[in-house]
C-alpha cells in the first residue's frame, strides 16, 4: 500500500496559522451496541482505548477512537494497519449485529497549528461551533458544517486542531481553511 | 435561525447543521390500505399556528433523526426526543400542557 | 458657512491633516473626522441631491440616521455607491462624487423636478404610468431608469478586490451600543462573570452623554466611559469590539454583527468587513435614540441640521455648521446646543420653542447667557435655496403668518427623541406609546422570545426610552444585571452610579410646524428628505384611502430609501394619524426589519467566492482528468469530465470517436461519483426488499442485480447495481446525484419506521474509486496486468470478484451500463490514480482512451437503458418505462407500491417509453413535445408524448432518442409530430427503445 495517495497529497500553507495535508491516517467506521462486552473489547483491543463517552475522543499517536453517535464510532489506527485492524474487528464481532468498513480514503484530514487563539479564530470563522476552550476542549469531536461541507473537527493539543471531511471535498476545505486563515486576518477574539 | 437540541449527541444544533424532514408522527399505510388511508398517510398534513410535531435530522452532526414540539407562532421548544416512538412521550406533553394548557394537535393532546 | 472652528473636537487628531477628494477637489481633513465633519470644516454643505425633485441637499445628521449625505466612495474595483458620509471614517486619499444629479452637484437638470412638484404628486408613478400601454417599455421605463437610482452602480467589469469572512461565537450577554448604558450594562453582566461581547458600531466609545455633558459619580461623563474600559478589558470574559453594528437579531439569540474591519484604512491588509455570527443568551440592545427634525416649509435646505447633530460636529470634531444658528425646538434638549455654540463663542440669535410655556432649567441658563428665547413660536419656513440665509418666524398656533425673519445661515432643530427599537422589534419585541415623550417604547411586557418562551432581549438606556442620565445609568445596571440573571448568573448586581440628573419641562408634540400651516407651506414641509416625500403627500394618500401605515408606506415611499425612515417614520406616522383623525399607536408602525443600516454584500457572502463560491467534488483522478484537457460539466456538486478533446477537435467529435472507440476496442470510465453504500445486518435483506421494486433478498451471494428505488409516491427516485457481499451483507450503487439523498433515506427509515430492525448503513462510496474499463478488448486489458481470473467462466456477467491487479487489492463488478463487455473495478481511493496509471499502460496496445459522461450517455441509450434524471423527472413510475419486469409481484409490500395501485398510476393512458428516430435521420430536439390532434381548454395544442433522451449516435450514425408517448409500446412504426422551437416540425417513428445489439451478445462474452 506504500503508493496510495493521500487526498490533498502534502498541500500545506502558512499564514494565521498553518494549514496542512495531515496525510494518510487510518480510519474505521464501527457500528453496533455500545453495551456489549464484545464490541467494548475489540475497541479496545484495536485501539488501546475503552468505549469514549457522548461526543469525546481518546487518542494517543495516531491510534484512538472517537464518539460519532449512540451506535456509530470512528476508530482511528495506522494507515498500514487499517485493512487488517477491520479484518480483525470483524472476526472479533462475528455473531453479533455490527459493521466495520475502512473509512481512511474516503476522507481528507487536514491539521491547523499555530497559537490556540487563532487556530480557534480561523475554525470559528467557517463552524458554527462554540470554539471557546472551555466549551471545544481536547478531547471531544465534533462533528459540524464547515462552510458548505460537513466535517469533523477537534483539538489535539493546544494550538493543534484536525479537521476530517469527505476526500471529495477536501480540496475545497483545504482550500477554505487557507481562505480564513490569510496572514492580517487575526481577529483578536480569542487569547492566543 | 433556530437552535435544536439533538437527543442523540447533545449538541445545541444550529439550524444550519440540521435538515427537516415535514411532519412527525405519521402513521405509514401500505398495501391493503384503503385510498382513504393511503391519502391521509401521504398527503394531509397538519398545518397549525401553535404547537406542532416534527421531524429533523441532525445531518451535518451525528446523522440521526429526531423530533421536536415546537411552537409555530413564537418558535419555542417545547422539547425534542428520539424518533423511535409513536408518539410524543409523557415529559414532552407536559412541557407543553405548563406552557400551553389545552393544547391538541392530531388525536394528542 | 460651516468652518473649523480654532480648537475643540474629542475625536480629531489636529496634529494629523488627512488628504481626500470631493467630486475631483482635493481637501483637508484631521484624523479622526468622519467624511461629513471633514467636509463640513471646508464649507461643503451641499452633499448631494433629492431623488424625485433632485433639490441640493446637505448633511442632517451625524450618525446612522443620515439619510441626505450619500455618496460614490472611491473608484473603480472599489466603487461603492450610497455610502453614508456620517459612518465614513476619513482616511488618507479617500476619493468620493456626490450622487443624483446631472451634470454637477450645482447645476443640475433634475432640479426642474421641483418646480414640477405639484404635477408629481405620491402615487405619482403607480397614476402616470399606467397607459397607453405601450409607452411602459419603450418611453416611460427607459425614462425612469435613466432619473432613477442614487448611487452609481460598479462597472460590470469591476471585481472587488476585498476579502470577506464570518466570525462564529457564543455569549452570554451581547450588548449592543457603547454609550454609557451599553458600558454600565456590560459592566454589570461582566462583573457577574458572564461571557460578554459589547459592540459598538462607531470608532469611539462613549455614544452621546460625553457631547452633552452630565457627571457620573461626581466626575464627567467621559471618565466614567474611560474607567469603564480599562475596567471591561481587564476582564477576560469580556470582549469590546468597535466599528461593530449590532445588524440584526432573529431567532432564538442569533445576532449579526457587521465588523467594518479596515473600511477607515483600507490599505491595512486582511478582510474588509467581518459578519458576527453570535448565538447568545441575552442581548442587551443599548442602542440610544435619534433626534426627530420638525417639520416646517424648507427644513430640507442644507444648513437645517438636527440639533444633536450641530452639538456633535462642534463637540466632536470642532465643526460649526454655521456663525449664525437659529435653534428651533419642541423640547429642552435642543437647548444644549444653543448653550454649546454659545459657549463657543458663536451666535444664536433665537431659541424658537414651539411650547407657550416654554423650557425647565436649560432655557433658564440660555437666557442667562444672553439668548434670545421665544416660546410659542415656529418657523414658517425657511429663506435660502442651496443654504439657508435665513428663517421667517411665526406663531406655532396659527397658519404660518410671518412676525419677523431673522437672518443666519443654520437652524438646529429637535422634534424630540425616539428610542432606536430596531433590534428590539426585529424578532418580534412589541412597543408602546409612551405619550408624555411622544415616542414608541419597547414594552417590556412583550419583549422577543427565544427558545425556551422567555425574552431574550433587553432595552436599555435612551432605547429604553430614558433620557436623563440618572436614569440612564439606573435603567443600563438593571438591565445588566437582569440578563445576567437569565444567563444564569445569581450574583448580578443592579447597583448604579449615581449620576446628575436636570429637570426638564416637558416636551409637547409638533408634528407640523405651524400647527395649521397652510398647503404651500405643507408642500415645502418634508419628512422624508432623501426619498422627497413631504407631508402634503402622506395627506394625500390618507385622502386617497391608504390608512394602513404600510399602505401609506408604499405609496408614498415614505421610509423606504436607504435610511429606511429612521428620521421620516414618526413623523410621518403622526401626520397620518392626524390626517385619518385616529390616536398614534393605532396606527402603529410600520415593521422593522434587519438590517439596521445596509451592509455589504461582501459580508454576507462571506468567504464563499471565487474557487470556494461552493464546493467542487472532486474524483481521486480528478487531477488526471484536468492535465489531458478535459471539458468538465457539473453533476450535483461532482466536476465529471464530459469529454477529452483532442487538439483542433469539437466537443461533438471528441465524444464520437471515444463512443467507436469503446464499441471497436477499450475505453475507461472515471465511474468513482457512482454511490456505494454497504448495508449490513440480519434484516438488511427485509430491509432491501421494502427499499427496491424488485427482490434483493434472494440475491446469492457474488451476484448483482440492477435495482429500482421509489418514493413512497410511487415514483422512481433511483437505480443502479447491488451485489450481494456475504450471507448480511449488500452493497448498493446508486445514481451520482443520489448517493448522499439515498443514503439519506434509508437512514430514514430506519430510524424513523423500522427501528427495531438489525440493519446498519455506511456510505462507502469515497473510499472506493472506481474505473469501468469496457469494450470487446476489457478483458484483454485486465489479463495484461494480471491476478485474477477475470474470464467468462470465472466472473460471468453481473458477478463481482474480490482479487488484485498487478498488485493492487480490488474488487471487480461485471456489469455493463453500454452493452459491451465491461468491468467496473473498485479500489481505495488512495490507489484509483495508480490503478487508472496501469490500465492506461496496459491498453495502450489497444488504443485505450478515456470517455466521459455524453459518451456514457450515448452509449447508454443506444441499447435503450434508461437514465434518472433524463427518463424520469419525479413523476414517471417504473411501469411507464416498461420496467414491469423489476417489480416483484411476488412482495407483499415495497415503497411506492400502494401508491402504484392508485387509479391515476395504473391508468393505460399515461405515457410510455418508447424509442423514436427522425425520417430523416437527424436529431430531435431535446424535451419536444409531440402533437396531437385538437385544442385543450386553453386553446393550446393537444400533446402525446415527449422526448427524454436525444442523441447523434456515431454507432449507427442517425438521430436517436427516446421518448414517452401515448399508448407508444402498442404503436410501433407510427410517425408522430415534434414542433421544435427553430419552428420546423420534426417527423419521427415510434420505434423500440434498443437501437443497438438487440440481443445483448456484446456484452455475454
Amino acid at each position: 500500500m506504500s503508493n496510495a495517495l493521500s487526498a490533498l497529497q502534502g498541500a500545506k500553507f502558512d499564514g494565521l496559522v498553518k494549514v496542512a495535508d495531515a496525510g494518510l491516517q487510518g480510519m474505521i467506521t464501527l457500528r453496533g451496541d455500545f453495551a456489549d462486552a464484545k464490541l467494548q473489547a475489540a475497541v479496545k483491543e484495536a485501539t488501546g482505548h475503552d468505549l469514549p463517552q457522548q461526543r469525546a475522543m481518546a487518542l494517543q499517536g495516531d491510534t484512538g477512537v472517537a464518539w460519532m453517535s449512540p451506535d456509530e464510532l470512528l476508530l482511528l489506527v495506522p494507515y498500514a494497519e487499517a485493512h487488517a485492524c477491520v479484518a480483525g474487528l470483524r472476526a472479533a464481532l462475528a455473531g453479533t449485529h455490527h459493521m466495520v468498513e475502512n473509512v481512511s480514503d474516503a476522507r481528507a484530514f487536514i491539521a491547523l497549528s499555530g497559537a490556540d487563539g487563532l487556530v480557534r479564530e480561523v475554525l470559528a470563522k467557517v463552524v458554527p461551533v462554540d470554539m471557546d476552550p472551555q466549551h471545544m476542549p481536547e478531547g471531544q469531536m465534533r462533528r459540524t458544517k464547515l462552510a458548505q461541507v460537513a466535517a469533523a473537527i477537534w483539538m489535539q493539543a493546544p494550538g493543534e486542531a484536525r479537521v476530517v471531511c469527505f476526500r471529495s471535498v477536501g480540496t475545497y476545505a483545504y482550500d477554505v481553511l487557507c481562505t480564513v486563515a490569510a496572514p492580517n486576518s487575526g481577529v483578536g477574539f480569542y487569547a492566543s | 435561525m433556530l437552535t435544536l437540541h439533538c437527543p442523540y449527541c447533545g449538541v445545541h444544533a444550529d439550524e444550519t447543521e440540521l435538515a427537516s424532514g415535514g411532519e412527525a408522527h405519521l402513521k405509514r399505510f401500505g398495501p391493503g390500505a384503503s385510498d382513504e388511508e393511503f391519502e391521509g398517510y401521504l398527503f394531509m398534513r397538519e398545518n397549525p399556528k401553535g404547537v406542532h410535531f416534527e421531524r429533523w435530522r441532525h445531518a451535518y452532526g451525528c446523522g440521526k433523526w429526531f423530533l421536536a414540539a415546537r411552537c409555530t407562532n413564537t418558535l419555542e421548544v417545547f422539547g425534542t426526543y428520539p424518533a423511535q416512538t409513536t408518539e410524543p412521550p409523557q415529559h414532552v406533553r407536559d412541557a407543553i400542557s405548563a406552557k400551553r394548557p389545552g393544547w391538541k394537535w392530531r388525536e394528542f393532546s | 458657512m460651516s468652518t473649523r472652528l480654532a480648537k475643540g473636537g474629542r475625536l480629531v487628531n489636529r496634529g494629523r491633516k488627512v488628504q481626500f477628494s470631493f467630486n475631483g477637489k482635493n481637501l483637508s481633513g484631521f484624523e479622526g473626522d468622519t467624511l461629513a465633519s471633514a467636509l463640513l470644516a471646508n464649507d461643503q454643505m451641499m452633499v448631494g441631491r433629492s431623488f424625485k425633485y433632485h433639490r441640493p441637499r446637505g448633511v442632517v445628521a451625524a450618525g446612522a440616521e443620515e439619510p441626505n449625505g450619500l455618496v460614490n466612495l472611491g473608484e473603480g474595483n472599489q466603487l461603492e455607491p450610497n455610502q453614508r458620509v456620517t459612518t465614513t471614517e476619513l482616511f488618507d486619499g479617500l476619493s468620493c462624487t456626490s450622487q443624483n444629479h446631472w451634470p454637477s452637484l450645482e447645476f443640475d437638470i433634475g432640479a426642474v423636478n421641483t418646480y414640477l412638484s405639484r404635477f408629481l404628486p405620491a402615487g405619482f408613478y403607480y397614476k402616470m404610468f399606467m397607459y397607453p400601454r405601450a409607452f411602459w417599455k419603450h418611453v416611460y421605463e427607459p425614462f425612469i431608469r435613466q432619473s432613477a437610482g442614487l448611487g452609481r452602480a460598479p462597472d460590470a467589469h469591476a471585481r472587488d478586490q476585498d476579502t470577506y469572512e464570518y466570525f462564529h461565537i457564543h455569549a452570554d450577554v451581547l450588548v449592543i451600543g457603547g454609550g454609557v448604558a451599553g458600558l454600565q450594562a456590560a459592566l454589570t453582566a461582566g462583573r457577574a462573570g458572564l461571557r460578554v461581547v459589547l459592540m459598538e458600531q462607531t470608532a469611539a466609545w462613549g455614544g452621546r452623554a460625553v457631547v452633552d455633558g452630565g457627571t457620573i459619580a461626581g466626575k464627567p461623563a467621559q471618565d466614567f466611559v474611560d474607567a469603564a474600559i480599562s475596567e471591561l478589558q481587564g476582564m477576560p470574559n469580556v470582549h469590546l469590539r468597535l466599528r461593530c453594528m449590532g445588524a440584526g437579531v432573529y431567532d432564538h439569540g442569533y445576532v449579526l454583527g457587521y465588523e467594518r474591519v479596515n473600511d477607515h484604512a483600507p490599505k491595512q491588509a486582511g478582510p474588509r468587513h467581518r459578519l458576527w455570527k453570535v448565538r447568545t443568551a441575552q442581548v442587551i440592545s443599548a442602542t440610544g435614540a435619534i433626534e426627530r427634525p420638525l417639520s416646517f416649509a424648507g427644513n430640507d435646505i442644507p444648513g437645517v441640521m438636527l440639533a444633536g447633530a450641530v452639538r456633535d460636529y462642534v463637540v466632536n470634531f470642532g465643526v460649526s455648521i454655521g456663525d449664525r444658528t437659529v435653534v428651533v425646538t419642541n423640547n429642552d434638549d435642543a437647548y444644549r446646543t444653543a448653550i454649546v455654540l454659545k459657549e463657543q463663542g458663536l451666535s444664536v440669535p433665537a431659541i424658537i420653542d414651539a411650547r407657550a410655556s416654554g423650557g425647565g432649567a436649560l432655557a433658564d441658563q440660555a437666557r442667562a447667557l444672553g439668548i434670545r428665547v421665544e416660546n410659542g413660536r415656529a418657523i414658517a419656513k425657511v429663506k435660502g435655496g442651496r443654504r439657508v440665509t435665513g428663517v421667517a418666524i411665526c406663531a406655532q398656533a396659527g397658519e404660518g403668518a410671518v412676525l419677523e425673519e431673522i437672518a443666519c445661515d443654520a437652524v438646529a432643530m429637535s422634534g424630540g427623541w425616539s428610542p432606536v427599537v430596531h433590534l428590539w422589534s426585529h424578532c418580534g419585541g412589541k412597543l408602546v406609546w409612551d405619550a408624555p415623550k411622544a415616542m414608541f417604547r419597547p414594552n417590556p411586557d412583550a419583549p422577543p422570545t427565544g427558545a425556551d418562551g422567555q425574552g431574550f432581549v433587553i432595552c436599555a438606556g435612551a432605547a429604553n426610552g430614558a433620557f436623563d442620565l440618572a436614569e440612564v445609568m439606573r435603567d443600563a445596571a438593571q438591565a445588566g444585571a437582569q440578563a445576567a440573571r437569565a444567563a444564569g448568573a445569581s450574583n448580578a448586581s443592579d447597583a448604579a452610579p449615581e449620576a446628575d440628573s436636570v429637570v426638564e419641562a416637558p416636551l409637547e408634540p409638533v408634528w407640523l410646524m405651524p400647527q395649521g400651516a397652510n398647503i404651500k407651506l405643507r408642500m415645502k414641509s418634508w419628512l422624508d428628505f432623501q426619498n422627497d416625500v413631504k407631508v402634503a403627500d402622506v395627506q394625500l394618500a390618507a385622502r386617497e384611502g391608504f390608512e394602513s401605515v404600510e399602505h401609506a408606506k408604499r405609496y408614498t415611499t415614505l421610509g423606504m430609501a436607504t435610511d429606511q425612515g429612521k428620521l421620516s417614520n414618526i413623523n410621518g406616522l403622526a401626520i397620518l394619524s392626524d390626517a385619518l383623525g385616529q390616536p398614534i399607536p393605532q396606527t402603529g408602525t410600520t415593521t422593522f426589519r434587519p438590517p439596521y443600516t445596509p451592509i455589504s454584500m461582501g459580508a454576507i457572502a462571506g468567504e464563499a467566492r471565487g474557487k470556494i463560491f461552493q464546493p467542487i467534488r472532486r474524483t481521486p483522478m480528478h487531477a488526471w482528468h484536468e492535465a489531458q484537457g478535459a471539458y468538465f460539466e457539473p453533476v450535483g456538486q461532482w466536476r465529471r469530465p464530459y469529454c477529452y478533446p483532442r487538439s483542433g477537435e469539437t466537443h461533438g467529435q471528441a465524444v464520437s470517436r471515444e463512443i467507436r472507440q469503446v464499441r471497436n476496442s477499450v475505453g475507461m470510465l472515471d465511474a468513482s461519483t457512482l454511490g456505494k453504500l454497504v448495508v449490513k445486518g440480519p434484516d438488511a435483506g427485509r430491509f432491501l426488499d421494502m427499499m427496491y421494486t424488485n427482490m434483493m433478498s434472494n440475491l446469492a451471494v457474488g451476484k448483482c442485480r440492477y435495482g429500482l428505488m421509489c418514493s413512497e409516491n410511487g415514483f422512481l427516485m433511483d437505480d443502479g447495481v447491488v451485489a450481494r457481499i456475504d450471507e448480511d451483507t449488500w452493497l448498493c450503487h446508486t445514481t451520482t446525484g443520489g448517493a448522499d439523498r439515498i443514503h439519506a433515506h434509508m437512514e430514514d427509515w430506519l430510524q424513523c419506521e423500522w427501528w427495531d430492525w438489525n440493519v446498519y448503513v455506511t456510505n462507502v462510496t469515497e473510499q472506493l474509486a472506481q474505473i469501468a474499463v469496457v469494450g470487446p478488448n476489457a478483458r484483454k486489458v485486465l489479463e495484461k496486468l494480471g491476478g485474477m481470473d477475470v474470464s467468462k467462466e470465472a466472473l460471468p456477467f453481473m458477478q463481482w470478484a474480490d482479487g488484485q491487479l498487478d498488485g493492487i487489492a480490488v474488487r471487480i463488478y461485471r456489469i455493463s451500463f453500454s452493452g459491451e463487455l465491461s468491468y467496473e473495478i473498485a479500489v481505495d481511493a488512495g490507489q484509483g490514480q495508480a490503478l487508472w496509471d496501469k490500465l492506461q499502460a496496459a491498453g495502450a496496445e489497444f488504443g485505450v482512451m478515456p470517455y466521459g459522461t455524453e459518451a456514457l450517455h450515448v452509449l447508454r441509450a443506444e441499447k435503450g437503458f434508461i437514465m434518472i434524471g433524463d427518463e424520469t423527472d419525479g413523476t414517471v413510475i417504473p411501469q411507464d418505462l416498461n420496467l414491469h419486469w423489476a417489480i416483484s409481484k411476488k412482495k407483499t409490500d415495497f415503497l411506492g407500491k400502494r401508491a402504484q395501485e392508485r387509479s391515476h398510476m395504473a391508468d393505460p393512458n399515461r405515457w410510455r417509453l418508447v424509442g423514436l428516430e427522425t425520417l430523416d435521420g437527424s436529431v430531435l430536439p431535446d424535451g419536444a413535445y409531440a402533437v396531437a390532434d385538437g385544442h385543450n381548454a386553453n386553446g393550446q395544442r393537444n400533446m402525446q408524448g415527449r422526448v427524454t433522451s436525444t442523441y447523434y449516435s456515431p454507432t449507427l450514425d442517425r438521430g436517436i432518442a427516446m421518448g414517452l408517448v401515448l399508448h407508444g409500446p402498442e404503436r410501433m412504426g407510427e410517425v408522430i409530430d415534434f414542433p421544435g422551437t427553430d419552428g420546423k416540425v420534426y417527423k419521427a417513428r415510434i420505434v423500440d427503445p434498443v437501437f443497438f445489439d438487440k440481443d445483448g451478445e456484446k456484452q455475454n462474452v
